[in-house]
């Protein structure tokens, strides 16, 4: 994947604002990405950093009280943001791009086999016989580790691990360029973890599919990641390649996420992050992690940009400005 | 095994600093079934969700119980909480049966042991403000005064770090972030002053900023009142933090007993190594490997497999053996026990 091909997504300046009783909730707040083909990016960040609404951004799935959605989003070249939503429904959402929901255990619906379920998009979008797309059902279930004759089942006859990955296969089903996955393990045990991490490193492999993976979950990311980036109040604070990020990472936030996460080999103890996000409300100017942030100084009161700091890494504070990787 | 008496319990190698007394609670041969019906009557099986678990708690001591969904470890915890009877075996908290109280005995009991439940948002009535919230075991137990159960929430709640006092009582749980409605949560296990906590994976919704943060809560807590603590959980990662010994549970069975330390430097049970083996610390080095998970699925608690539960997913499967005869209690290293026929040469207890 070199840098001079064209990306498979890029964003620019995104935004999606809602409208709430006590104001403007900034959920994303110009966030710039790009993403290239068969390259898995991790977004890691705290509960209400605004992950989940940024996926939303992406698929355009929004709810009513959007107060400002811009900026653009381009899918292989083609700019997304001008399509009418009818146009997107039967171009992008499900056909360039999939997404495997939060909780998605529970996403799937009760009165429905799934193997019907995960044959809709397939049928929906592709015009393909109802036991045509049943074939290739069973396929893509054996795929990731679904018994194929599940496809009669109901999803309440099958455990947390198996809807979990009955939830990729639908995601999968239409060969799509893009699977955002919205914490796909975090309802999981430890061994469905790995499981699912396993099927999703070996999708990855076989196919030239692009992955984002939305998590808090800094250990499971690691396992399928080759770039990360560290979201913070509605914002990207830091994008680095997994090689560098794991082992160090350039932002006070990134480094503090890493220090709290329990680690099974290491003795050193975790630490906790002391202070809450700001409200996406009314965000002070200034850097909006200062107020938590050890290394905090004079320049803080301004907002750093998300700058170059060595050849692959961004970050988006003034401690990196001159471009240097300390 | 019998129950321990004090004398027994001097008997035995020393286990902590707490050995030398009588157990604050024991598990004797603890089996929790349930019936399946079929069209309302006949019989069309028995789920066994815990078979014949036996341990003892001392006051002020931290043990985790771990193992995947469905092995039967919410069972356990319910059991010891009350909440389902033991079909056999027995739950003995301060040398008292729980089968043999009466109702209000089983009151009391419930002020000695405080439950810390998995998901805060669905332990916290919706309707009620925290004020509510927190006050209602104290009118249910208690024989304080207004005022006197006031104070005691505000005690609890500095106790716990859910400040600014003022700030919260009047608030609803959907109002407060995740981190502090466990705080509300572990509050309200703490109002009765209880003797042992009952945590049930009580970190697993939370961020990772915010769990170690409630960790330490616990640890703190567990210290500073001596309380005894059961930490249920799946994840052996946040097991280091304060538990002194570990109890791996599979298929309803205690299939390995360690100290932590032991446990996690030299796990015996294939089983407890592929918990260990599936957690994945933050290294690029993830993305490259496969991870060794155990091939199928957790067995039916209805018809469990024959001999050793875990033998059709084992790698150290040994013929003619772990499929025919249920693995002893084998004690390899002292104090650190494991189900598995690996170990036969070592001493045994059943």
């Amino acid at each position: 994947m070199s840098q001079s091909e064209q990306p498979l997504l890029q964003i620019e300046d995104l935004r999606l604002y809602f409208r709430t009783q006590q104001g403007i909730l900034h959920a994303v707040d110009s966030v710039n990405l790009n993403l290239y083909r068969n390259e898995a990016m991790v977004i890691l960040g705290e509960s209400g950093c605004g992950k989940t609404s940024f996926t939303k951004a992406i698929l355009r799935m929004l709810p009513r009280n959007v107060h400002t959605y811009s900026g653009s989003v381009k899918l292989n070249g083609q700019e997304v943001m001008q399509l009418s939503d009818e146009e997107y429904r039967q171009q992008v959402r499900w056909v360039q791009v999939s997404l495997v929901p939060q909780a998605a255990m529970n996403s799937l619906n009760p009165v429905l086999k799934v193997g019907d379920q995960v044959a809709e998009p397939l049928i929906s979008h592709f015009g393909i016989r109802r036991n045509e797309a049943l074939e290739r059902v069973a396929e893509s279930f054996q795929h990731v580790g679904v018994p194929a004759d599940f496809i009669r089942r109901y999803a309440f006859e099958l455990s947390g691990g198996m809807r979990q990955r009955v939830a990729i296969a639908m995601a999968m089903i239409t060969n799509p360029d893009l699977i955002i996955l919205d914490e796909p393990t975090s309802a999981l045990d430890v061994l469905n973890q790995a499981n699912i991490m396993n099927v999703l490193k070996r999708v990855k492999q076989e196919t030239s599919t692009s992955f984002i993976l939305i998590t808090h979950d800094i250990g499971t990311s690691s396992e399928l990641a080759d770039r990360a980036a560290v979201m913070y109040a509605g914002q990207i604070v830091e994008l680095n390649d997994a090689e560098q990020f794991f082992v160090e990472p350039l932002h006070p936030y990134s480094q503090k996420l890493m220090a709290s996460v329990p680690k099974l080999r290491q003795v050193e103890e975790p630490e906790f992050i002391s202070g809450q996000p700001p409200s996406l409300l009314d965000l002070a100017s200034g850097c909006r992690f200062a107020p938590r942030c050890d290394h905090r100084f004079e320049l803080c009161e301004n907002d750093p940009e998300l700058l170059p700091a060595g050849r692959r890494q961004h970050v988006k504070c003034w401690l990196h400005q001159n471009g240097d990787n300390p | 095994m019998t129950a321990a008496t004090p004398d027994t319990a001097q008997a035995r190698p020393a286990n902590g600093s707490a050995a030398q007394t009588e157990p604050l609670l024991s598990l004797r041969n603890l089996r929790t079934w349930f019936e399946l019906r079929r069209w309302g009557f006949g019989r069309a099986g028995t789920v066994r969700a815990v078979d014949d678990v036996s341990f003892d708690l001392h006051a002020g001591e931290a043990i985790a119980i771990v193992g995947e969904s469905g092995c039967g470890k919410s069972t356990l915890m319910k059991t010891i909480l009350g909440l389902h009877m033991p079909t056999e075996g027995s739950v003995i908290f301060e040398g008292r049966d729980l089968s043999t109280l009466d109702a209000k005995e089983l009151q009391w009991y419930r002020s000695q042991v405080g439950y810390v439940q998995q998901d805060p948002f669905g332990a916290l009535p919706p309707f009620m403000d925290i004020r509510r919230i927190l006050g209602e075991p104290l009118k249910i137990h208690g024989t304080m005064d207004e005022a006197g159960r006031q104070k005691r929430i505000r005690e609890v709640m500095e106790e716990v770090r859910l400040t600014p006092v003022e700030d919260i009582l009047p608030r609803f749980p959907h109002m407060l972030s995740g981190g502090q409605q466990q705080r509300v949560v572990i509050a309200r296990a703490m109002l009765l002053n209880p003797r042992m906590i009952v945590a049930d994976e009580p970190v697993s919704m939370l961020d990772m900023s915010v769990r170690v943060e409630i960790l330490r809560l616990l640890q703190g807590l567990q210290r500073s009142h001596n309380l005894a603590v059961v930490y249920i959980t799946h994840d052996l990662s946040t097991v280091r933090y304060f538990s002194e010994r570990i109890f791996v549970m599979y298929a309803g069975e205690i299939v390995e007993q360690a100290l932590m330390d032991d446990l996690l430097r030299n796990p015996l049970h294939p089983y407890s190594n592929a918990l260990l083996a599936a957690i994945a610390d933050p290294d690029p080095e993830n993305a490259r490997v496969f991870r060794d998970v155990p091939p199928g699925e957790p067995p039916s608690l209805v018809n469990p497999p024959s001999g050793c539960r875990f033998h059709p997913r084992c790698t150290h499967f040994i013929e003619d053996l772990c499929a025919v005869k249920t693995p002893l209690n084998f004690e390899p290293e002292p104090d650190h026990r494991a189900r598995c026929w690996l170990y036969q040469d070592s001493p045994a207890s059943s």
